[in-house]
């Protein structure tokens, strides 16, 4: 994944001395000791055992910061040199622990409960239940299901924003226009896309999309009407966002490759097609699958625009897998299976994205 | 003088007439003009709408001044019209105040994204790391793996945590949150920018008596700064636009512009000109945005995808 570019070597001679090593130490152990206190008497006092009466948990977040600074600089006074090159990563990497690994962790131990908000009981550990329920869920795996066609989808975006990215790379006037008009799309909140185009453009008396096709002969045009339509409508408003996004990478890549090449493909006679398929697609085949992953990854978390213009419906026939679970969490408050749900989810995105990074490792790899 | 053939001319071929040649550059413009009707005509359709009034949209009126005469209407419902500018209005100081949250929380997180990420990915490019089993590229991959989580995994957890941190409806646990979102995003824009600068740049500088700071932050950044504005431009495209969290995570105090759209889709009815009004509101900075700085965005983009 990463290429080690070359490293910066510099040879320092540190002399720490045992005085420095110590403080280094006593300020790293000692706020770390201090967050573990906090902590504990935090729970005690929600356990009820002592009555601090705090009324959040915010204490423990200002020891965890506190220990985070006081582990950048006891780096520093520990290792000197070294320790200095760690500080550039240690902030991003605390704070991305501290965001994802603890809710992830405390998601998990929600997963496996009952919890309702709505209801009076609380939070009750009950195993597998939430397991069994999924399974039976006939919108969940519907959910999945439509995932994977909208992810189908992405083949088509590409190929558009393909044609695209030539047609810019091309010699047109103008260019500048054309790309910032291209670009547009990509800068729309999918908010108000979802008003612009889904209730407004596409609505079925007034929207001028609906009097196009009912000028072309479509007699009742209704976009959200047949489940299969609904899709195809969400597919290409999801698709006008973000065919910009493939076409700005693959326009890249277009320009990143070494003009003598198609040069040397006409003087030997390749006309346009030939030169494209052999020469041109060839060298975009990395950035090409870069840009298809990391359109998968957004595509992944589609749910504004459903959320907004369809709500799922008809049916569940639009839903996705994140806009359901909003709609499980919003309307019924089911805390803990929604997040079993986003869980498993999670996981399954995990397997298919590695399967697919190994595939597009294999795809990319020089051919001798 | 000139009855002699001169020595550079055009051969006959390339100066006769290309039927051909004409045929697929008209193609290729109409295809260019027709897609950017498709990626324009919404952001125009909604302009105009928002000054039309309600018999302009029943019969489809497309072009102000000669189809219909545009009104105000729509910018008066929100307060922002000419007549209206100057009194009081609830509806404005709403939008402002969302607009100002918006703001706020975009520019904050996409700011705090680009100095972590930006750290990061220098070490990352410069230095070797080992945290217990961890090398570079487990490093890389811990960070940019966080691109792949989706924000529906977080949400419930975060909703809770929040609750009891205190944080909830509040801007600080927007801007980390948001912070959180973009920063793998800041990180692989971050690292190619970084290793495209040689680094004989540092030794030179160390060599001259800086420490790895120093060059940093003396040699290093001004050079990588058209990268990392393109960072934080895109870190601004993606936080400006966030819904999912905002519409979770905030109720009152620190709703964002995309959960007010997203609140008025529904109750408006067929009133169209004030819900175009806010909606080209909402849009309108980040168009600007595009415009001006497309050069930076289009950059940053492709220092990521090209290796």
């Amino acid at each position: 994944m990463t290429p080690e570019g070359d490293l910066l070597h510099v040879v320092t001679r540190d002399a720490i001395s045992a005085p420095r090593r110590a403080m280094g130490r006593l300020l790293i152990w000692g706020s770390f000791g201090l967050l573990v206190l906090v902590a504990a008497l935090q729970a005690l006092d929600v356990a009820g055992q002592i009555g601090l009466g705090l009324p959040n948990w915010r204490p423990t977040l200002y020891a965890y910061g506190f220990w985070a600074t006081c582990l950048c600089i006891g780096q520093v006074v520990l290792k000197g040199e070294q320790g200095k090159r760690l500080v550039f990563v240690l902030p991003a990497a605390l704070f991305t622990v501290a965001m994802v690994v603890f809710p992830l962790v405390f998601g998990l131990t929600i997963a496996f409960t009952d919890w309702n908000l709505a209801s009076l009981t609380g939070r009750r550990f009950n195993g597998i239940d939430n397991m069994a329920q999924m399974w039976a869920d006939p919108f969940y795996w519907n959910a999945m299901g439509n995932m994977v066609l909208y992810v189908a989808a992405i083949l088509v975006e590409y190929a558009i924003a393909f044609g695209l990215a030539l047609l810019l790379a091309a010699e047109i006037r103008a260019r500048r226009f054309f790309r910032v008009a291209f670009l547009l799309p990509l800068m729309l909140s999918p908010v108000a896309v979802s008003w612009m185009i889904g209730k407004s453009m596409l609505e079925a008396r007034f929207g001028p999309l609906a009097r196009l096709a009912r000028w072309m002969g479509w007699d009742s045009p209704s976009f959200f009407g047949s489940p299969e339509i609904a899709r195809i409508t969400i597919m290409v408003m999801d698709a006008w966002t973000f065919i910009p996004l493939m076409m700005i990478m693959l326009l890249a890549g277009l320009q990143a490759i070494p003009r003598e090449l198609t040069e040397a493909a006409r003087v030997d006679g390749a006309g346009p097609w030939k030169t494209f398929w052999e020469v041109t697609f060839p060298l975009m085949l990395p950035v090409s699958v870069t840009a298809i992953l990391i359109r998968i990854i957004f595509k992944l978390k589609l749910a504004d625009i459903v959320i907004n213009v369809t709500a799922g419906g008809p049916g569940g026939a639009t839903d996705t897998v994140t806009s359901f679970i909003f709609r499980e969490y919003r309307d019924r408050s089911n805390v803990g299976y929604g997040t079993l749900l986003a869980i498993v989810y999670l996981v399954l995105i995990v397997i298919a994205m590695t399967v697919l990074m190994k595939l597009a490792d294999r795809l990319t790899r020089p051919r001798t | 003088m000139t009855d002699a053939a001169p020595i550079f001319r055009d051969s006959p071929a390339d100066r006769a007439f290309r039927p051909r040649w004409w045929l697929g550059r008209t193609a290729v413009y109409v295809v260019l003009a027709g897609w950017a009707l498709v990626c324009l005509f919404p952001i125009y359709w909604t302009a105009t709408t928002s000054f039309k009034m309600a018999p302009n949209v029943m019969q489809g009126h497309l072009v102000p001044f000669v189809d219909y005469h545009p009104a105000w209407l729509g910018w008066r419902s929100l307060g922002l019209s000419p007549d209206t500018i100057g009194a009081e209005s609830t509806v404005r100081a709403e939008f402002l105040k969302r607009f100002r949250n918006s703001a706020v929380i975009s520019l904050a997180a996409s700011a705090l994204a680009v100095v972590l990420g930006s750290l990061a990915a220098y070490g990352l490019s410069r230095f070797s790391y080992r945290f217990g089993p961890m090398r570079n590229a487990d490093i890389s991959f811990f960070f940019l793996s966080q691109l792949i989580l989706p924000p529906v995994v977080l949400a419930l957890p975060f909703l809770v945590l929040y609750k009891e941190l205190a944080l909830l409806d509040s801007r600080v646990g927007l801007i980390l949150l948001y912070t959180l979102t973009v920063l793998p995003i800041v990180i692989w824009i971050m690292r190619d920018q970084f290793a495209s600068i040689p680094t004989e740049l540092e030794e030179a500088a160390l060599v001259d008596g800086l420490s790895v700071w120093g060059a940093f932050l003396t040699i290093i950044l001004p050079i990588a700064a058209p990268g990392m504005v393109a960072a934080f431009i895109l870190s601004l495209v993606l936080t400006w636009n966030e819904y999912f969290f905002a519409a979770l995570l905030t109720s009152t105090n620190a709703v964002t512009l995309p959960v007010m759209v997203a609140s008025q889709t529904g109750s408006q009815g067929i009133s169209w000109w004030s819900m175009a009004a806010l909606s080209f509101a909402a849009i309108l900075p980040l168009i600007l945005v595009g415009i001006l700085l497309e050069r930076y965005i289009v950059k940053g983009m492709a220092a990521g995808a090209v290796k």
